[in-house]
Order: C-alpha cells, then sequence, then structure tokens
C-alpha cells in the first residue's frame, strides 16, 4: 500500500496549503471581533486537518475494499480524524457565533472585551489591597484577641 | 466490621429524616448505633484477650492492592470502646442538650453519627490508607461539627482553622504513607508492625507521619486549632477532644511506637512536642474564666502527656499511656458534658459568675468532683492510677520525669480552679439560679465519673485488656495497681498534689508569655497566601483574549520550534519532498491561498467568510484529489451548513466591525507568519521522519472484520468507535450550548400553523416593504385548485417569496432526506456514513427553512433537537451497553445474517444502529441551529420591529 512503504513523502503544495492557512488563521485569530476569531478557527482548522493529511503519506484511491486494491489507498486512520474534526469544527462554530449574537444583544457589537474582574484583580495585586479584603473575610472585628480573655462561643 | 460502619453510614442518611419526625429524642434511636459496636466489641474480647485479633478482608481496588481490610487488636478495642462508648452518651446526651427548634438539628445528628462511624473505621483498619482516608473523613466532619452555627463568624472561622490545619498534616501524613508503603512493600499495619522496614526512607516517613498525628492531636506548634474549636455546640467538644478526632492522632503513634520508637526522629519529636505541649497547655489553662476553655487547654496538655507516654517506646510507659487514655477520655468527656449542662442550665460558663451549683445541684456536682479527681490524678480514681505508672515509666530519664511531675501539679492547679469556679460558692456572688436538671441529662456524667472510679478501683480487670496492648512492646511492664508501697512514684505524685494545692490556694494565676501566638502566625500566614492568590491571579490572568493567545502561540513556536531548529539544522527539509501529487492540487491550492489572503484583508464581514468559503471547498476539493472522498463529500455539506450559518448570524452585525482602537497589527501578522512557517517546516520535518509503518496497516483486515468496505467508516464506528462517542457528546454540548444562548427564557416550541395564528407576510418583512405595504395574497386571487407547494408561505412577506424556489424545494425534500438515508446506511460499505447523512438532511431542512420562512420549520420539524439528540445518544450507547451486556467489549459489533423474503440474503451489522445514532444527533445538531440562530433570532427581530 502506498502509505506503508516505510518512508514519508511531503507534498510540499499540501505543505504550503497547510502553512498559510494556518498563519492567515493566526492572524485572524489574534483580532477582537469575534466573527473574525471565528474564521481564524476555520481556516485554522482546514489547515490542520491538511496538515493531518499531509502526514498520512501520499495521495491514492479511496480506502474502500473492493474498490481500490489495499496496496493502493490512501491511509484511512488520518481521514477518519479528520472526519470527525470537520463536524465538530461545524458544531463548535454555531456554539462561537451564538456567543457572538449574544454579545451583539448585550453591547451591540461582537468585539471581546477585556475582563473587567481579571482588571480588578489586577489593580489590587498592584496596590496591596489584599490586607484589607482578608480582614474582612474573616470577621476579626468579632474574634477575641487571645481566646482566654474574653469568653465566646457556643452552649 | 464492615457491617458497623454500614449501619453508622445508614443511620446518619436516616438522621435528618429522624429529627423531623421526632425532634431532638431522635438522639436516643441513634445512640443505639454507637452502642451496638460496644456491644459488638464486648462479644470479641475474650477472643482478642486470648490472642486472636478478628479481622475481615474485602476487595476495593484489588488493581492498586487497595482492601478494606479490619483488624480488632487490643489497642483498636479500647479505642472502639472509648470511641462508641463515648458516642452512645454524646449522643444520648445530645437528646437533652438540644432544643428541638435547633436550627439545622438534622443534618448536625447525620454529621456526628456520621463522623462516629468514621473515627470507628480508623481504629479498626489495618491499611495506611485505608485508614488515611477515615482519618481525612473525620477531619471533613468535625470541619461541619465545629461550623455547626454557620452564623456565627467565630464558628465559621474555628472551623476552617480546625479544617486547614488537620488536613495539612493529613497531606504530609499521606506522603510519609507513601514513602513507608514503598520502603515496606505494603500498606497493611499488621504488616508493617511484624517487620519494619529499614533504609534512609524510613526515617523521613516516619517525620512526615508524625506531623500528621501532631497536627491531629493538637500538639505544639499545631495546638491552636483546639481551643478555637470550642466554638462547637458542646457535646461535640466532649467528643472531639474526649474520645476521637484528637485522640486519632494519640492512636497512631500508641500503634506506630511499638515497631518504630526507636527508629532516629520518632523519640526525639515525640518527646520534645509532648513535653512543651503538656506544660504550655497547664500553664494557660490557668489563665482562663471560660470553664470550656479551660477544659480545651487541660485537653492540649494532657494530649501532651499522652503523646510522650505512648510514643517513648518502652512497656511501662505504654502502659502508663494507655492507662491515661482511657481515664482521660472518661474524665474528660465528663466534664464537658458537665459545663455543657451548667451553661444550658445556668446561661453562663464563666467561673467569676457562677457560684453555688455544688449545693443546688448535689449530685451532677459529686460526679462531676469525681471526674476532676481522676484528671488530677487523686487516689482511688483511674488518672491516679496512670499517673503513677507514668512517674515509673522515665527512671533514666529525670528531664522528662520533671516535666511530667511539673505538667500533673500544673494539672492539679487548674483541675481544682475548675472545680471551685464551676461548683464553690464564692463570697459576694449570689447563688446562681439554675433551672432543673433532669436524670436524662445528668445520666452520661455521671455514669462517665463511676466508671472513672470503677475501673480505678477495678484496676485487675482493666490489666489484661492493656497487658494485650504492651505485650506488642519488647520487655515488660510491671504490675498494675494502686498501692505499690512507699516508692519513688508514690512521692511524685505526693509532690504533684501538694503542690497543685499550693498553686491553687496561692491563686496562681500566670502572666501571659510571649504577646505573639501561634494563632496570630496561622492569621499572618492566611493572609501571605491570600496576597499570593490576588498577585499569582493579577499576573497570570490578564483578562485579554490576544494576550491568552499570543503565549500560547508564543509557546508553540518556542518549545516545538525549538525542537524544530534544533534538530533540523543541518538537515534538508526537502530531502522527501514531491511538488504535487497531481497538478490539479496545485491549481485548488493556488485558488485557496488567495482566498485566505482575501480573508484576512476583508472588511465586510460577509466578504471573509465568503472568502473563507473558498478555502473550506478547497479544502474538500483536496480531500477528493488526495483519494478520501468522504472527507470530501462530509466537507462540502459542512461547508455549506458553515456558511448559512454565518449568513443567519451576520444578518444582525454591523456591516463592518468597528475599527478597534489598539491593534498591534503588525506583531499579528509576524506571529501569523512564523507560525505559519513553523507549522509548515513540521509537516515537512513529520512526513521525513516516518521510518516505522503506520498502525493502520491492520485497518483493512479489520474492515473485513467488521463487515464492511469502507475502512474510514468502519474506523469511525467500530474501531475507534470511542473516539466518536466523544465526538457526538461535543456536538450534543455544543447545541445545548446553542439553545441557552439564544432561547434566554428557556427553550420554547416553535409556533406553528395549527395553534399559533400567524398574520399574514408578517415574516422576514423588510423595513421598506412594512407589513400591509404590499399585499399579501389572499384567497381569490389564486387560481382555485392551484397547488400550494409549501404549507407555511403564506405567512411569509410577499417579497420574500419565489415560486421557483418553493417548487424545487418541494420536489427536493424529501429526496434528500431519502438520500440521507441512503448515505447514512450504505456509507459502512461505500461512501458516506452518519455525520454525511445527518448534515444532508439538516440541509433539506434548512431548504425548507430558507424557502418557508420559520413556520415552515415548525411544520417540517414537528420535534425539538432536544428529543432528535437525545434519541440519537440513546441509539449510540445502547449499541455500546449492547454489546458489553452480549459478553462483547463495549461497543464492538456483531454481523447477523438473516434470509428475508423478497430481499434476499441480508447482513445487519450492529453497528449501523450506532451510525444512525451519529445520523440522529447530527441532524439536531443542524435543526437546533436553525431554531436557534434562524427561527428564533427571527422572532426577536420581529419583535424588535413591532
Amino acid at each position: 500500500m502506498s502509505w506503508a512503504n516505510g518512508v514519508g513523502t511531503a507534498n510540499v503544495t499540501l505543505v504550503v496549503a497547510v502553512a498559510v492557512l494556518v498563519g492567515s488563521g493566526v492572524y485572524l485569530l489574534l483580532e477582537r471581533t469575534l466573527t473574525r476569531v471565528v474564521l481564524g478557527t476555520l481556516l485554522i482548522g482546514n489547515g490542520v486537518n491538511l496538515l493531518i493529511l499531509v502526514g498520512g503519506g501520499a495521495a491514492g484511491g479511496a480506502p474502500i475494499l473492493g474498490r481500490t486494491p489495499i496496496g493502493a489507498m490512501s491511509d484511512p486512520l488520518p481521514e477518519a480524524m479528520i472526519l470527525t474534526a470537520i463536524v465538530i469544527t461545524l458544531g463548535v462554530s454555531a456554539f462561537l457565533l451564538a456567543v457572538a449574537n449574544r454579545s451583539w444583544q448585550l453591547t451591540g457589537d461582537d468585539e471581546v472585551q477585556n475582563d473587567y474582574e481579571d482588571h480588578r484583580v489586577i489593580e489590587r495585586a498592584e496596590h496591596r489591597e489584599a490586607d484589607e479584603e482578608t480582614e474582612a473575610d474573616t470577621d476579626t472585628d468579632e474574634r477575641p484577641e487571645e481566646p482566654g480573655d474574653q469568653p465566646e462561643g457556643a452552649g | 466490621m464492615l457491617v458497623l460502619l454500614v449501619v453508622h453510614v445508614l443511620a446518619a442518611v436516616a438522621a435528618p429524616l429522624l429529627v423531623r419526625g421526632m425532634g431532638a429524642r431522635a438522639f436516643y434511636v441513634l445512640a443505639v448505633v454507637p452502642g451496638a459496636a460496644v456491644a459488638w466489641a464486648a462479644v470479641r474480647t475474650p477472643g482478642v484477650l486470648a490472642g486472636h485479633p478478628a479481622g475481615e478482608t474485602h476487595e476495593w481496588v484489588p488493581a492498586y492492592h487497595l482492601y478494606l481490610v479490619f483488624r480488632l487488636t487490643p489497642l483498636a478495642l479500647i479505642m472502639v470502646y472509648l470511641v462508641a462508648g463515648i458516642g452512645a452518651l454524646v449522643l444520648f446526651y445530645c437528646a437533652r442538650y438540644f432544643r428541638p427548634d435547633e436550627p439545622g438539628l438534622g443534618s448536625f445528628a447525620g454529621v456526628l453519627t456520621a463522623f462516629a462511624g468514621a473515627m470507628l473505621g480508623l481504629v479498626l483498619a489495618d491499611d495506611l490508607v485505608l485508614m488515611y482516608v477515615f482519618w481525612e473523613l473525620t477531619s471533613v466532619f468535625s470541619y461541619l461539627l465545629v461550623g455547626h452555627k454557620a452564623t456565627s463568624g467565630t464558628s465559621r472561622r474555628a472551623a476552617m482553622q480546625a479544617l486547614l490545619v488537620t488536613t495539612l498534616g493529613g497531606l504530609a501524613m499521606l506522603a510519609g504513607i507513601v514513602l513507608l508503603d514503598h520502603a515496606g512493600g505494603t500498606s497493611r499495619v499488621s504488616a508493617l508492625l511484624e517487620h519494619p522496614p529499614g533504609g534512609a526512607v524510613v526515617p523521613v516517613a516516619l517525620a512526615l507521619i508524625l506531623i500528621g498525628a501532631v497536627s491531629k492531636s493538637a500538639l505544639v506548634p499545631f495546638h491552636f486549632w483546639l481551643p478555637g474549636a470550642m466554638a462547637a455546640p458542646t457535646p461535640v467538644s466532649a467528643y472531639l477532644h474526649a474520645a476521637a478526632m484528637v485522640k486519632a492522632g494519640v492512636f497512631l503513634v500508641a500503634l506506630l511506637a511499638p515497631a518504630y520508637a526507636a527508629v532516629a526522629p520518632w523519640r526525639a519529636i515525640v518527646l520534645t512536642l509532648g513535653c512543651v505541649t503538656m506544660l504550655l497547655g497547664a500553664w494557660r489553662a490557668l489563665r482562663q474564666h471560660d470553664l470550656k476553655l479551660l477544659l480545651a487547654y487541660g485537653t492540649v496538655s494532657q494530649l501532651g502527656f499522652l503523646i510522650v507516654l505512648l510514643g517513648a517506646g518502652t512497656a511501662n510507659a505504654a502502659q502508663a499511656g494507655a492507662v491515661m487514655l482511657v481515664a482521660h477520655a472518661m474524665f474528660k468527656a465528663a466534664l464537658f458534658l458537665f459545663v455543657g449542662i451548667a451553661d444550658t442550665r445556668t446561661g453562663t460558663r464563666d467561673l467569676r459568675e457562677l457560684s453555688g451549683l455544688g449545693r443546688t445541684a448535689p449530685v451532677l456536682a459529686t460526679a462531676t468532683v469525681l471526674a476532676g479527681a481522676s484528671m488530677a490524678g487523686v487516689p482511688p480514681l483511674l488518672g491516679f492510677a496512670g499517673k503513677e505508672s507514668a512517674f515509673g515509666a522515665f527512671p533514666g530519664d529525670p528531664a522528662v520525669l520533671a516535666v511530667l511531675v511539673i505538667g500533673s501539679a500544673l494539672t492539679f492547679a487548674y483541675t481544682a480552679r475548675f472545680l471551685w469556679g464551676a461548683l464553690a460558692r464564692k463570697p459576694g456572688v449570689p447563688d446562681t439560679p439554675v433551672r432543673p436538671i433532669g436524670p436524662l441529662f445528668a445520666g452520661p456524667t455521671v455514669l462517665l465519673a463511676l466508671t472513672g472510679l470503677a475501673t480505678g478501683c477495678a484496676l485487675p480487670y482493666l490489666e489484661p485488656l492493656i497487658g494485650a496492648y504492651v505485650g506488642a512492646y519488647p520487655g515488660h511492664a510491671d504490675h498494675l495497681a494502686l498501692w505499690h508501697g512507699l516508692t519513688v512514684p508514690l512521692g511524685l505524685s505526693a509532690l504533684a498534689i501538694t503542690s497543685g494545692l499550693v498553686l491553687f490556694a496561692a491563686r496562681f494565676r500566670p502572666r501571659r508569655l510571649v504577646r505573639f501566638t501561634a494563632d496570630h502566625a496561622y492569621d499572618q500566614a492566611m493572609r501571605a497566601l491570600d496576597r499570593l492568590a490576588v498577585h499569582v491571579t493579577g499576573f497570570t490572568q490578564r483578562g485579554s483574549l490576544p494576550v491568552y493567545l499570543g503565549v500560547i502561540l508564543a509557546t508553540l513556536v518556542v518549545v516545538p520550534g525549538g525542537a524544530l531548529v534544533a534538530t533540523g539544522l543541518g538537515r534538508d527539509l526537502f530531502a522527501h519532498a514531491e511538488p504535487w501529487d497531481s497538478p490539479a492540487q496545485a491549481v485548488v491550492v493556488a485558488l485557496m491561498l488567495a482566498g485566505a489572503v482575501g480573508t484576512v484583508r476583508a472588511r465586510v464581514r460577509l466578504a471573509g467568510v465568503l472568502l473563507a468559503g473558498v478555502t473550506g471547498y478547497g479544502t474538500a476539493l483536496l480531500f477528493v484529489l488526495h483519494g478520501a472522498p468522504d472527507l470530501g463529500l462530509t466537507q462540502f455539506l459542512s461547508e455549506t451548513v458553515l456558511t448559512v450559518l454565518f449568513v443567519l448570524v451576520l444578518r444582525r452585525l454591523p456591516r463592518r466591525p468597528a475599527p478597534s482602537p489598539r491593534r498591534p497589527k503588525a506583531a499579528h501578522a509576524a506571529l501569523g507568519v512564523i507560525v505559519g512557517a513553523l507549522v509548515g517546516g513540521l509537516a515537512l520535518t513529520m512526513t521525513g521522519a516516518r521510518h516505522q509503518p503506520p498502525v493502520s496497516t491492520g485497518l483493512p483486515a479489520a474492515a473485513e472484520k467488521g463487515g464492511g468496505k469502507n475502512i474510514v467508516n468502519v474506523t469511525l464506528v467500530d474501531v475507534r468507535a470511542w473516539d466518536t462517542m466523544g465526538e457526538v457528546s461535543v456536538l450534543a454540548v455544543a447545541a445545548t450550548g446553542v439553545t441557552s444562548l439564544i432561547f434566554l427564557r428557556g427553550a420554547r416550541r416553535l409556533p406553528r400553523l395549527g395553534r399559533h395564528k400567524p398574520p399574514p407576510g408578517g415574516v422576514w418583512a423588510t423595513r421598506r416593504t412594512a407589513p400591509g405595504a404590499l399585499r399579501p395574497l389572499r384567497p381569490g386571487t389564486v387560481a382555485r385548485g392551484a397547488v400550494r407547494w409549501l404549507s407555511a408561505v403564506p405567512t411569509l412577506s410577499p417579497e420574500r417569496r419565489s415560486v421557483i424556489f418553493e417548487v424545487v424545494t418541494r420536489l427536493l425534500f424529501h429526496p434528500m432526506i431519502v438520500l440521507s438515508l441512503y448515505l447514512t446506511f450504505s456509507g459502512h460499505n461505500t461512501t458516506g456514513g452518519g455525520f454525511a447523512g445527518g448534515i444532508v438532511a439538516g440541509l433539506a431542512l434548512l431548504v425548507r427553512y430558507l424557502a418557508g420562512g420559520r413556520y415552515e420549520l415548525a411544520e417540517t420539524a414537528p420535534v425539538g433537537p432536544g428529543l432528535l439528540i437525545g434519541l440519537g445518544l440513546v441509539a449510540a450507547t445502547g449499541t455500546g451497553l449492547a454489546a458489553m451486556i452480549g459478553g462483547g467489549p463495549v461497543l464492538g459489533s456483531t454481523i447477523w445474517h438473516a434470509e428475508v423474503p423478497l430481499l434476499g440474503e441480508v447482513h445487519l451489522v450492529t453497528s449501523a444502529f450506532f451510525d444512525l445514532g451519529v445520523y440522529l444527533i447530527v441532524v439536531g445538531l443542524v435543526l437546533d441551529i436553525l431554531r436557534s440562530l434562524g427561527a428564533e433570532i427571527d422572532r426577536q427581530v420581529g419583535e424588535e420591529a413591532a
């Protein structure tokens, strides 16, 4: 069989397609517009699917018994993996687009905003506000300085 | 023994129901459970004393050599009596202690019973890992018990402190257990005691295990959690600090000491910490006004004492320790229970306010004095017998002996202070009014005090039990007795009692030794931890998506990229390269490159989507050219659905994205180029680096066995069916996510024509042609007998209608559904399969929706996507489970041959049902997308326009 001869061959045309798809996808992925981020994941997805295909070796006939002699088939295992990936991409894109729609409902756009809560934590770390917060959390005012000085507790 | 534990679990589960039905009286019922454990222990005692420890083993995780293995050794027997006996009395006492309207009483009763069960399991376990499990269970349950008053900040803090300290120690102990297991080749306690392993690891293991014991038993430097835990209801304090929780550490030391006390760090750790704790606890007990806190610090002191005795590793010390262990459990439980009575019946625990309780409650007072006398070491009580043997157990160690005597003197002094403060009439303080104390309430206290007296007087009957444990030590222990003649220990006892009396008479109230306490250290450590958490979070969580993705991509560039450069230097990347398999590939790729670049450059959203579609369809063509028709088909179909999906969402979004103020475009482009080049380089290296035959050489044969000709499909539904199982689950989750993001107020059924009269011509009306501007077709304007091709089209806005589209849709829909089923079932042997079939059916629905609007969709698919996805999951998992029930591997397939009339010979492969499940799930996903992103958004748009 063509894929099983031990040494693989690299199809330069496909490798170029992989490189360009992944590269463009990365550029789109780094944007803040959610629909463009989704397009980025699609391009990267196509690129990576082709990468798996290239990894499976040279082209051949359809891996269907009786139609192609076993020796002339393309490698079926990467194909099974890619098939799974294609449909997953469909599901995940639908989800991301639903997120984009929700984002539009909330903000009127599909821009990915910075996380406000994370910024608050960064500010707290910079201003050493952790101390006050801790004390408020543990009710230090309720607690006697030393348990012996003031009886306290349940009965 | 497992039965006993199971009974505890059942009782714990039933407890809330019992409390709901019977109120606080439910505790009487619950007390029967540990009571049964005492009876069981009594039955087994003769056998254990005769040298036949009972044991039982059940399988747990045999692959990891984990067994539920229990063993009733003499030490375990002593502990069972204490844990279960005092547990039963405490539960009994709870019935009177709590008012019926106490909040959370039901769960409290359950947790307390569960705690008793966990403690029982801990002392019976003959395997260190199993013991660790029970150990941590007691920590968790004690957390819940101490934090019973959840509304009080003090209570919550104390519970958290106890949990953190004891689980921290528990983790150290687990590490020690793993090391010891490794050194000894087993975690079985009996084996580790019989053949203690040697080697350099053992001292480390013991030190770690001792950290666990010391933290659990509240020894310095972990002593601070115990007084804090006094925030618990008093019965909990009585149980946790007399018989259970803190005794777990003592028990562990007593268990391991016979075999390991001689190993290097053991005695140093145990004696030092024990002595310091004994003095510190007693010293601070003398400073307290709150009776409960006085007892708490007294407990700390006594725990130090117990650890010194049981950890010393000699027969005499161990004998003294075992006697003190029993004595302490009884007197401390009695005293705590007394404090609980005093507290609830007078309203105070402050010894400056209590007065005259000795006169007003004489029976209870007598019992309290008896228990206190045992604690102080006064003859003829059991506490005296224990101290007497302790003073005789360290003849060669004057320093330890001195600490024990000083500690005992302080113990006498704080006991006297306790009894005086609790019972005496004080000058200038009026007698405290006492509400009636029933016999059932006082009963446990009196019983415990009397047992202390009885065991002290009946030492010969106790001796065999203690002796059976002490027999594990080398050497021989002295005879246990109250009177040994005029000996040095007797003199030391007298010295301790006299000095204690003097200290009390002189009203000795020690000053605070240091201002800085371990409790403060705990606070500062917690604060530092919080600060660290904020810093780490602030450093790693920057809150910006591009930053996160940039970090991930940079890691990709640095790590695999670095490896590629390091190994690929000087190697010809193109050694195994060839330009193409067929020139057609180059043509397709050229188109795709144009599409990719165009997608990046497109500023209008829709243009970007269409150009990305070019790369998608191009990929499909490449699949076909490569010899992968299944992939090509699926990619074509899925790309089509995706394009429509994008259009459905994009119709609401602004045409162009708003220009973002901060856009480091050059940096993004550079990262894109680098990652693209890296992945290309990896692809070249990867294909050239292959030197093993691929695993897929076995797939053709597997396909033959799986009864199919299409190897890719058989791989999906049979060979790698688990993968597919996971994948369809992801699809189900994604569909749920889409639904929940669009249907904000719960998933509704789509309105259908029959029930809901839609305004004609209202769907997809544009602003230009508002409803009514262009009149819809009325009955009569169309010739009689004209065919209505789709049932819901009158709901469409007239300018949205296309008769040609309607006719084509009507003609295509059913063939498409048939085709989808054909693809699904023939996919096993030729191009197709559940995925492709599902998408074709989805496209059929899509066409109906586009031609007829949302009412048409509802008419076409009256079932919800949830039903389809659910049925699909049932079919897929059902196939897997059926194969397992049939005795084969999960998801394995079987082939049936049958002769069917008319059809001839039929082969049925069970994996066809699996593929049918995949089909249903994919149809469900597409329908879900159409319903949410299509129909529901239509409805929302319509509402907004109205």
